[in-house]
């Protein structure tokens, strides 16, 4: 039923019909905002307030590192939309906070979060020193089926084999799945009541009556949606904000929309719970009360860093496990600036700086995850803008936007490290990665892991000759990637099942679109690996040497051999064949809920972990060192310099790999140029030329290793303590990192000229 | 066609001519400097063997990240021991409007005639020579390196007086090449030069010394500490700024 939504006084001066018909925040974003192509020099500092909030915020933080990482944790309360009273920073004074609502009644303490699993809630507290209470235990195990119960009564043997010998790892099964961004910009321009009209008239439009599974599960999924809505509501009103209606002015737009944001951190412990999108549409707001004068350039700003303030403190309850995978507690809060409109406006307004800013006014974070939208078409005094807090910071990621424009439109977020995914209109599968360095291994020894002798893969006929020879192992390589693409689909598959069976995010799906499109991202670890042993085994002699039991443990590799990383398109089309085949592998397969098929070179500080599971290889990585991280060529095997290993990377289609290409570099200040303006100038020009071939994704890290070094050794120094560098994929603070994870982030190529 | 003899690649180069820099390190040096952190170009013999005309064609796929604002450098080993070769790399790189730069320290440089014609024919298609002084005066330069400094100087000189637009570079070594009189003898000359566009002081690092010991040539510098900032403000005040 069509009506036109009207609200004279929180719409007063906004333009544009379609977003008023229907729900379209793109379309109001388009009508409405306003173009900046000036410099920084506007910008404001923190204020008093500001200041107050973030020293307080820095001592828990401290705190929290001097208990071992965790400050406090709820043993009683099951979290959800109302389960807490209003948290404030200060509790006598919450009128500092311009922006409230914590995930808790306590800043920086970890809610209790079973339906991932209760074990994990439960290994979580008892790791840190918590008890969690029994009758928790009694409810979930005896009452209540989580999502990893869902899983594991469902697992076959061979999934199990597979998931154990880390073949397949990091799976979604003992956490959320995380990745989907619920388009929280709704919440301001609409409010709530708004949103459950138009879901209950999708409620009433859906089905023909004919209860086919596919229409009972939409029902009882609408149906969840429109109680998260109204549980948003409440949550609200405990705060003092009525967000049934939509925001009136900047700071209920921004305030309007963190509830949004809080009611998803609330009710999911995703590997990553992204904000999206946010920074262009807030501006709208604070330009129009800035142009009404209602609002000075500081208070826009404190607005801004008020809201960036509580992305910082987003916490998770973790497993050691969960830990070792994705290190230095992430969350992947990732926030988007910048980027190119459909019609080739920039989208960069005044509010693209002040999120930047924010690195600036209270340090440097890894939280938000800050991602700009890149392109070399962008406002210069915006680029170079960045190219600078980068080199201060090493807090900003970059992303092309000229490759996922095509693909995603205008108004995608991305939605953990790298990945796109349409604001609003799409969520994510998120599918963790399949090891393809361990996968030749297992083609060379017939699908027995070397590392324990189990018959893991089928058993295939193993590598008998003295020499590899490059067309038998590609043979034998392809079959068991067949084998490997076929089980992690499935696996994927059935997880995503009891995802959505027993842990739905409903608050986030119901600030998406009813009629959604889904994806479903899978992804590769071990990539540089691969290239280079195929390339060893092409271009030099690779002897396998074997164990007694005829098991390959080990290769002598006599001769030179072209590796991944130095622009050299003997090894580089290696890396596409891998590429390309593995994702027709996958495509093959049927996706659940009819996603569609994506993959992924990104694997986050997993690599570490990856390779401890992963032997001796062809190219000479030896067995249990770090894999090389996402799309990175292997560790020493850039010979050529920086921009030799950037034109490798350029050369993997964006399309190839939809769910992102992970780049992570570090290049030593000294060598960037002589002075500050030099070294902005060359930085933006390397990310010009990157970007403008077609490149995904770089982590731009700006600072030697003897400051590493120094850092892992005096973690105490007041100056480390924010210290953030970018691994793959997101940023941490060096010191939260394992001394394991430390090493291996030193050892990396840190590119400077001799 | 002439084959040059390449001992590295490095597509990352910010600080050796201005913005991004593709520099090509050629192998082969006569000097033998003490504070060397590249003696592995030393050899005459070795190298990769390129055409001019290959190595052009992959340098080029770096055209994307120079902009107005990169180019090429060739340094090495030195660059003016395969003269013929950089002159044919550089002649290709001009035909397509990218900047060329050499970092010599002059060794081969003479001023006799055929010299001068093969040396002009370079410079033709050479927009920024980086020189590098080791040392002031003919002697301590012998000491340090194994030759005199004559044609160096004479280098310098030619150089302005053809309009070739230079940067100077002084590898400031403590107690080696520190010596505040020859510091101020430098400034003075370089002073009197008309085209000099920088004047830079290099720390001495030691990042170098294990390819020393890689190659087992016994490393005279033992001990000597890199120069503490001040020292490097103090020969900056001097060398740059003559105060």
């Amino acid at each position: 039923m069509f009506k036109r939504m009207e609200n004279p006084e929180a719409w007063d001066g906004f333009e544009g019909r379609m977003w008023k018909q229907e729900i379209n925040v793109r379309d109001f974003i388009q009508k409405n905002y306003t173009q900046y192509n000036g410099d920084e020099n506007f910008l404001e500092g923190p204020t008093d307030a500001t200041n107050k909030l973030w020293d307080m915020v820095q001592r828990l933080q401290k705190a929290e590192r001097a208990k071992g990482g965790v400050l406090d944790m709820e043993t009683k309360v099951v979290s959800g939309l109302t389960a807490y009273g209003a948290g404030y920073i200060f509790p006598d004074e919450p009128e500092l906070e311009k922006i409230v609502g914590l995930q808790t009644d306590l800043p920086l303490k970890r809610a209790f979060m079973p339906f991932g699993g209760i074990k994990m809630a439960e290994q979580a507290c008892e790791t840190n020193g918590y008890t969690p209470d029994p009758e928790l235990h009694r409810i979930f195990t005896e009452y209540v089926t989580t999502h990893n119960q869902g899983v594991f009564d469902a697992y076959t043997p061979e999934m199990k084999s597979a998931r154990h010998n880390k073949i397949i790892t990091g799976l979604p099964d003992t956490y959320g799945r995380g990745r989907i961004v619920g388009d929280y910009r709704r919440v301001a321009l609409y409010g709530i009541d708004n949103l459950i009209y138009y879901k209950k008239q999708d409620l009433a439009n859906c089905g023909d009556g004919t209860m086919t599974d596919d229409v009972i599960r939409l029902r009882e999924e609408l149906a969840k949606q429109i109680r998260a809505l109204q549980g948003m509501k409440e949550m609200a009103k405990i705060y003092g904000c009525d967000i049934s209606k939509p925001a009136k002015n900047a700071r209920e737009a921004v305030q309007w929309l963190y509830f949004g944001y809080l009611a998803a951190i609330k009710t999911q412990n995703g590997a990553a719970m992204s904000v999206g999108r946010v920074s262009t549409f807030l501006d709208i707001y604070i330009n129009r009360d800035l142009q009404n004068g209602v609002m000075t350039e500081a208070e826009a700003q404190e607005l801004i860093d008020h809201f960036v303030m509580k992305c910082r403190m987003v916490k998770f309850a973790r497993i050691p496990s969960y830990n070792q995978l994705f290190s230095g507690d992430p969350v992947w809060a990732t926030l988007e600036v910048a980027g190119i409109g459909v019609d080739g406006r920039s989208m960069v307004t005044k509010n693209d700086f002040r999120f930047l800013h924010t690195l600036e006014n209270m340090g440097p974070s890894p939280e938000p995850n800050l991602t700009v939208l890149y392109s070399s078409a962008l406002p210069e005094a915006f680029k170079k803008y960045a190219a600078k807090i980068s080199i201060n910071t090493s807090s900003v990621q970059y992303e092309n936007d000229d490759v996922m424009k095509p693909v995603w439109g205008d108004d995608y977020s991305i939605c953990c490290c790298v990945s796109a995914t349409q604001t609003g209109k799409e969520m994510q599968f998120f599918g963790a990665r399949a090891n393809l360095a361990k996968c030749l291994l297992y083609a060379i020894n017939g699908g027995v892991d070397a590392k324990n002798r189990e018959q893991v893969a089928p058993a295939y006929s193993p590598i008998k000759s003295e020499i590899l020879d490059y067309n038998e192992v590609i043979e034998k390589y392809e079959k068991m990637m067949d084998w490997l693409a076929g089980l992690y689909v499935n696996t994927l598959n059935l997880i995503q099942y009891m995802h959505d069976k027993y842990y739905y995010e409903a608050a986030e799906m119901a600030l998406i679109d009813t009629d959604v499109r889904r994806t479903f991202a899978t992804g590769i670890a071990g990539f540089s690996h691969v290239v280079d042993s195929l390339s060893a085994i092409k271009y030099a002699i690779v002897k396998p040497i074997r164990d007694d039991a005829g098991i390959t443990v080990d290769f002598s590799t006599k001769g030179d051999f072209p590796r991944y990383g130095n622009d050299d398109d003997r090894a580089d089309d290696i890396a596409l064949w891998l590429l390309k085949t593995f994702l027709e592998k996958i495509k093959k397969h049927h996706t659940y809920r009819n996603s569609e098929p994506t993959t992924s070179i990104l694997t986050i500080t997993s690599n570490v972990v990856y390779g401890k599971a992963t032997s001796n290889m062809p190219d000479g990585r030896r067995a249990g060192t770090p894999l090389a991280p996402g799309a990175n060529p292997s560790y020493g095997a850039e010979k050529n310099g920086l921009l030799a290993s950037l034109n490798s990377v350029a050369k993997l289609p964006y399309h190839w790999a939809l769910d992102g290409i992970s780049n992570t570099q570090t290049i030593s200040p000294d060598a960037l140029g002589h002075d500050e303006q030099e070294r902005i100038n060359n930085l933006v020009q390397v990310m010009d030329g990157y970007f403008d071939q077609g490149a995904h994704h770089l982590n731009v890290n700006v600072f030697g290793t003897e400051k590493l070094i120094d850092a892992m050794e005096h973690p105490e120094k007041e100056e480390y303590a924010n210290f953030t560098i970018r691994v793959s994929g997101y940023a941490v603070k060096f010191i939260d990192l394992t001394r394991e994870q430390q090493m291996d982030v030193i050892s990396r190529t840190c590119h400077k000229t001799l | 066609m002439v084959k040059g003899y390449v001992n590295s690649l490095e597509t990352f180069g910010l600080v050796d001519g201005p913005g991004v820099r593709f520099v090509v390190f050629l192998q082969g040096c006569k000097l033998r400097c003490k504070f060397c952190h590249n003696p592995e170009t030393w050899s005459m013999s070795g190298g990769e063997e390129w055409t001019a005309e290959d190595l052009f064609n992959h340098v080029r796929r770096y055209k994307t990240y120079w902009r107005d604002n990169g180019g090429i450098t060739v340094s090495g080993g030195e660059p003016l021991l395969q003269m013929e070769f950089v002159t044919e790399l550089f002649k290709l790189a001009k035909k397509e409007n990218i900047h060329t730069a050499i970092d010599t320290a002059g060794q081969p440089f003479s001023e006799e005639a055929d010299y001068l014609d093969r040396f002009r024919e370079l410079m033709e298609v050479t927009d920024l020579v980086i020189l590098d002084i080791k040392e002031w005066g003919s002697e301590r330069h012998r000491e340090l390196t194994g030759f005199g400094n004559e044609n160096i100087i004479a280098l310098a000189k030619w150089l302005s007086d053809n309009g070739i637009k230079m940067w100077i570079r002084h590898v400031l070594v403590p107690s080696v090449t520190d010596d505040k009189d020859s510091l101020k003898e430098m400034h003075r000359f370089i002073s009197a030069l008309k085209t000099v566009e920088r004047v830079e002081i290099l720390p001495y690092h030691t990042l170098g010394l294990v390819k020393w010991q890689k190659l087992g040539i016994p490393y005279l510098l033992e001990g000597v500490p890199v120069p503490s900032d001040e020292q490097i403000k103090t020969a900056e005040d001097i060398l740059i700024n003559g105060k």
